[in-house]
């Protein structure tokens, strides 16, 4: 039977996507290992401060696992959060699993504990850079109700792979932050089909800044990320140099682009006003050969 | 500071920096006359996509033309670039980039310094000095993740008690001395700057020792605890 990967907690993802009974928590629920700055502010607190770390298989492969929790606080990163994430990042180093995973739903820095999030933000950037150069994968799933952004959304471009549904989102700054910010002429954060055919799956797909995009279901996640698991890591001058000159035609070619639309359009897609309405099948059958 | 005048009191023995807008690149003569990669920005320029992308030329350049040349990053940023053009070409990638041709560089040899002279803000902040092996400060320089008020109206938390907490927890106030304290900054620079440049290049590397230092400094209480923890507890 299918199951929503959108609908799903982190802690049923995690279930769902590894062999059966195989995950084992670290810092469970029960080690109550929570923040200490929201107490000061009277914000609520969780056992697990919104994030599940801990290792587990997929088809008897050895991996290490990250599921964010978005009903918590968005899934922000404070001081308790970021360092579950790095220290599992960094006990890649030690166990070297086939892989890590990381199930990203997540606002960005923890607000409440900004100055501290922010730090740990980075050192999650540079735990990632360390683990994918000792040759570990490090994979994305990003396909939530809260997106990923932020520092988050930083993060997972620094990974191996990002696997999306047309339902994730990944952005730097969110719509209304934007909103808030340079006003509603700059981003109706409200218009959720110009939210979506910004920061949608299915766009950062044809951009090239997601790996792949699977359908809103559990057990496509976990398909395609089995099939990206084997994924050597190459972080050597020639591959950057790669997406260097990748990233720049894309700033030349697109750059004047006042849309998603017009993007689209320039990439010889013949009616891109269809494909947010197309189903995931339809859309990668559409677009086959396009991609920038 | 003036970027012009921190650039002789860094390099007494002289420098060669060229500007393109707000951003600049070149090189300064360091102690013993050993050249240093220079890049930054001024005037709290926001980071946007193809800025990064410019930062990131420049850092490949330097990894090709002079292997192993330590870098300096001067990046005087207000932040990300808020906009939904950057958003649209996917802003987020273009950081992450910047953060892997640093990385590369950093494995090829080349040792990565920062030193926030005027202000470092949130993802602009993130996707330059946060990434250097020894972040430093200038006394005067301003780092924060959101002002106070801003801060207040998302997390629906009364300014008042923001700037109550602010006083006595690093955690939520900005400046150089809370990241200090955290262990995002190695130390501040006051007084001979040169002096501190030649120490900090001498000085030996320790991979990231941020949490480490937050602990022992008193700032972050749990995040070395907590990282340690998870990479070591048996299961």
């Amino acid at each position: 039977m299918s199951r929503s990967y959108y609908e799903a907690s982190a802690r049923e993802r995690v279930a769902l996507l590894l062999d059966p009974g195989s995950f084992q928590e670290l810092l469970p629920p029960s080690a109550r290992m929570m923040s200490p700055h929201l107490k000061e502010l009277d914000t609520p607190a969780a056992f697990d401060d919104g994030i599940v770390v801990g290792r587990g298989r997929m088809e008897g492969r050895a991996v290490l696992v990250a599921a964010q929790e978005g009903g918590f606080i968005g899934g922000a990163v404070g001081e308790v959060h970021g360092a579950k994430l790095k220290g599992l990042l960094e006990r890649a180093l030690d166990e070297r699993p086939a892989g890590v995973l990381l199930l990203v739903e997540s606002g960005g820095v923890r607000l409440h504990e900004a100055n501290a999030g922010l730090i740990a933000v980075s050192e999650i950037m540079r735990a990632v850079l360390r683990v994918r150069g000792e040759g570990i994968p490090v994979l994305v799933l990003d396909g939530g109700k809260y997106g990923c952004f932020g520092g988050m959304g930083i993060v997972s471009r620094l990974c191996d792979a990002v696997i999306m549904s047309e339902e994730g989102r990944l952005a730097l700054s969110g719509p209304e932050v934007i909103e808030t910010t340079k006003g509603v002429e700059e981003f109706d954060a409200r218009d959720r089909a110009l939210v979506w055919r910004t920061m949608g799956g299915k766009h950062r797909y044809l951009l090239g800044e997601a790996t792949s995009l699977v359908e809103d279901d559990v057990d496509a996640f976990r398909a395609e990320a089995l099939a990206l698991l084997g994924r050597e890591p190459d972080l050597s001058l020639e591959a950057i140099e790669a997406e260097h000159a990748f990233l720049g035609e894309r700033l030349r070619r697109f750059g004047d682009c006042p849309d998603a639309l017009d993007i689209w359009a320039s990439l010889g897609i013949e009616r891109p006003e269809w494909l947010p309405v197309l189903d995931t099948p339809t859309f990668l059958a559409t677009v086959r050969g396009k991609r920038a | 500071m003036d970027v012009r005048t921190l650039f002789d009191r860094l390099f007494p023995q002289g420098h060669d920096i060229a500007f393109e807008g707000a951003f600049f690149s070149g090189t300064g003569r360091g102690p013993g006359d050993a050249p240093l990669a220079v890049l930054g920005t001024i005037d709290k320029t926001p980071i946007s996509a193809a800025l990064a992308h410019r930062m990131a030329t420049e850092v490949l350049r330097v990894v090709r033309e002079h292997p192993g040349r330590p870098f300096l990053l001067l990046v005087d940023t207000s932040g990300q670039a808020l906009s939904r053009r950057d958003e649209l070409l996917g802003i987020n990638g273009y950081m992450a980039h910047l953060a892997k041709c640093l990385e590369v560089a950093r494995r090829r040899g080349h040792r990565i310094l920062g030193l926030v002279y005027a202000e470092a803000v949130s993802g602009g902040f993130l996707a330059s000095s946060l990434l250097s092996d020894a972040c430093y400060a200038l006394p005067e320089a301003e780092i924060r993740v959101m002002n106070l008020p801003a801060m207040s109206r998302v997390t629906k938390i009364p300014l008042a008690r923001l700037e109550a907490l602010s006083a006595q927890s690093p955690v939520f106030a900005p400046g150089v001395e809370n990241y200090r304290r955290m262990g995002a900054i190695t130390e501040v620079w006051d007084g001979d700057l040169a002096h501190h440049l030649a120490q900090a290049l001498a000085a030996p590397l320790l991979g990231d020792p941020r949490a480490a230092l937050g602990e022992a400094r008193g700032g972050r209480q749990l995040a070395h605890l907590v990282a340690n923890r998870v990479r070591r507890d048996a299961i």
